[in-house]
């Protein structure tokens, strides 16, 4: 039964680390940078659920209806007027940016709510259900939906849409795209702020189940790092994967040589990937 | 030797007379100043000569801070500690780099940014070696007195800064130094025409380590106690490359200079707005980057910058 536990908990969470991941896969896959604010939006949109619950009493269910257009609009502008005069410098000015505007928003937001640690709890709480012995909190597992819905509908703006297509074709050759007619820079800012939405919603989701801090958004980034070495960049599919099979290696590394060295087992993981397959599980070779 | 590493040289000279002006206070800066120019410096062999973005200044620091840190604990005199706390860092770096190093561009950089991750988790799980979270306390060396100990240490690192300027330069002016700005220019022509490339850049790499490596010795030293959110913290990392752009990526004596700038901009705003001052440093890197993207001394930088486009 312990197994089935591990399996189960490594499949609700990994839906959840993926959400994680994927607005940050989006960002490194299609504008070449690692956007390290990822982690204090994740935690920003935290905070939004956190206090529309607080002040107004909104569930975060209906939150995740504010968080997405709010975050949208938020990286549009910030891609718009910050990074957009960096994008084609190489990575050191582009990481070490986003580390700044990084550096911005957790101070700001250490200064506004503290660092106290706070958790959004629902009430009545939603209890929990068990199948054949495996707990599966009730709350966790909704999240896990809107977490795979959330992921479903970045696959079906990138398949369906016209503008999905022009960021998938920029990604895919920037150059050939700008020859077809596509409008780079709006693509580049239309990719970040969708990033960034994902970011914020997927913060809203953690607000149910982690607890919220500042201090807790290099966790998240880190998380979001493992995830797409793990899965390989750019597809939604190896996110995914990536999600599932960190938070089974974290699982089963947990119950077989403790918790206390499970970060250490998915980070080691990370550098291995990096070294004998950078494409990731699922990416394709030479695809950066 | 060019006019530019003379100038390093003697401004690193005048730097040693400081303890004739100040009080502890300006000796503390001091040492604050010359941790600073050597991690520049370090960073400055792998980031300014070979041209790898590492971010894993941090890691070496917290290494060659734990490294230094235990063997005091256990007793080991410090003229002891310091050296192997390099000299372990430059071979934990080299080995590392041997297999990180075949990384490029944004994978790399993420390479050298998950090795703090894994190196503070790694120390934070050793509870017997390293006391874990709750902190290694170093013990005081028999004391002579406030400004005795200040200006011990200010030596000390000043020393440690010396030695790094030497070697940064003496490389600088090598066959190394060549070898690490061809493998930046153009890493597979270098491979081409029989440059061992890895050799080259895992040399960088452990270069880079080891300066930075034995000033993590002595800031145990200096501080007597650390703990691993401390010294494997990520500014470690971010402050020498914000350094290294200020003053102008690739010569010695601007990231020196660079080093120097920034510490009194962090000073600052340290002394003044104690509760946004990592804001404040965000601010100031975003501002750097928007409009000065090429540092102080930036005429040489120029050119380097715009061969560096699709790294």
């Amino acid at each position: 039964m312990l197994a089935a536990q591990i399996l189960i908990n490594a499949l609700v969470l990994g839906c959840l680390y993926a959400c994680i991941a994927i607005g940050f896969s989006l960002v490194w896959g299609v504008l070449n940078v690692i956007n390290l604010i990822h982690g204090s939006f994740i935690v920003l949109g935290a905070y939004l659920a956190w206090g529309l619950y607080q002040s107004l009493h909104i569930s975060p269910w209906y939150s995740l209806a504010v968080a997405a257009p709010l975050f949208f609009v938020f990286g549009y502008v910030i891609q718009r007027l910050i990074l957009n005069r960096v994008i084609t410098a190489p990575v050191l000015v582009t990481l070490t940016l986003t580390f700044g505007l990084d550096l911005i928003l957790n101070n700001a937001m250490i200064y506004y709510f503290k660092a106290d640690y706070r958790k959004l709890t629902l009430t009545p709480p939603m209890g929990s259900v068990s199948i054949f012995d495996v707990v599966v909190p009730v709350d966790r597992l909704i999240a896990t939906v809107a977490a795979l819905a959330l992921t479903f509908v970045l696959y079906l703006i990138l398949r369906r849409l016209r503008v999905g297509r022009a960021i998938v074709a920029v990604r895919l050759d920037r150059d050939a795209a700008i020859l077809m007619g596509v409008k780079v820079n709006s693509i580049y800012a239309i990719a970040f702020g969708l990033g960034a939405a994902l970011a914020g919603c997927a913060g809203v989701l953690m607000a149910l189940i982690f607890p919220i801090s500042p201090l807790t958004s290099t966790a998240y980034l880190g998380k979001a790092f493992v995830v797409c070495v793990l899965g390989g960049l750019g597809s939604v599919s190896g996110a995914l994967a990536g999600g599932i099979l960190l938070a089974l290696i974290e699982g089963v590394g947990s119950a077989m040589i403790g918790p206390a060295h499970a970060t250490t087992l998915s980070f080691v993981l990370l550098i291995v990937f990096l070294i004998l397959r950078p494409q990731g599980l699922l990416g394709r070779k030479g695809f950066e | 030797m060019t006019r530019a590493n003379l100038i390093l040289l003697a401004l690193i000279a005048c730097i040693a007379a400081l303890p004739l002006f100040g009080g502890a206070y300006t000796l503390r800066l001091g040492t604050i100043a010359c941790m600073y120019a050597i991690m520049a410096l370090s960073w400055n062999v792998v980031g300014g000569f070979a041209g790898y973005p590492s971010f894993a200044t941090a890691a070496f620091f917290g290494l060659g801070a734990y490294i230094g840190g235990v063997l005091l604990a256990r007793g080991m005199p410090l003229a002891a500690a310091i050296p192997i706390a390099g000299v372990g860092s430059f071979l934990v770096a080299g080995l590392l780099g041997a297999a990180l190093l075949r990384l490029r561009g944004h994978y790399f950089a993420i390479a050298s940014l998950s090795l703090i991750e894994v190196f503070r988790e790694l120390v934070n799980n050793a509870t017997d070696l390293t006391g874990g979270g709750m902190g290694l306390n170093i013990p005081l060396a028999a004391s002579a007195g406030v400004m005795a100990d200040a200006t011990f240490f200010f030596y000390l690192m000043w020393g440690v800064l010396l030695v790094t300027a030497v070697a940064v330069i003496a490389v600088s002016m090598s066959k190394l130094g060549f070898g690490m700005s061809c493998i930046m220019q153009n890493e597979t022509a270098a491979n081409m025409v029989g440059l061992n490339t890895t050799l080259y850049k895992s040399i960088a790499f452990g270069l880079s380590a080891c300066f930075v490596g034995a000033a993590g010795g002595v800031y145990a030293a200096w501080v007597h106690y650390i703990d691993p959110s401390d010294v494997f913290d990520i500014l470690y990392s971010v402050k020498p490359i914000v350094m290294a752009l200020i003053g102008g990526l690739g010569s010695p004596l601007g990231v020196t200079i660079g080093a120097f700038v920034y510490l009194g901009l962090e000073e600052v705003v340290w002394r003044n707005y104690i509760q946004i001052h990592s804001g404040v440093l965000g601010v100031l890197i975003v501002l750097l980057l928007l409009f000065l993207p090429h540092g102080l001394t930036s005429l040489r930088g120029w050119r380097l910058w715009g061969r560096a486009k699709n790294v």
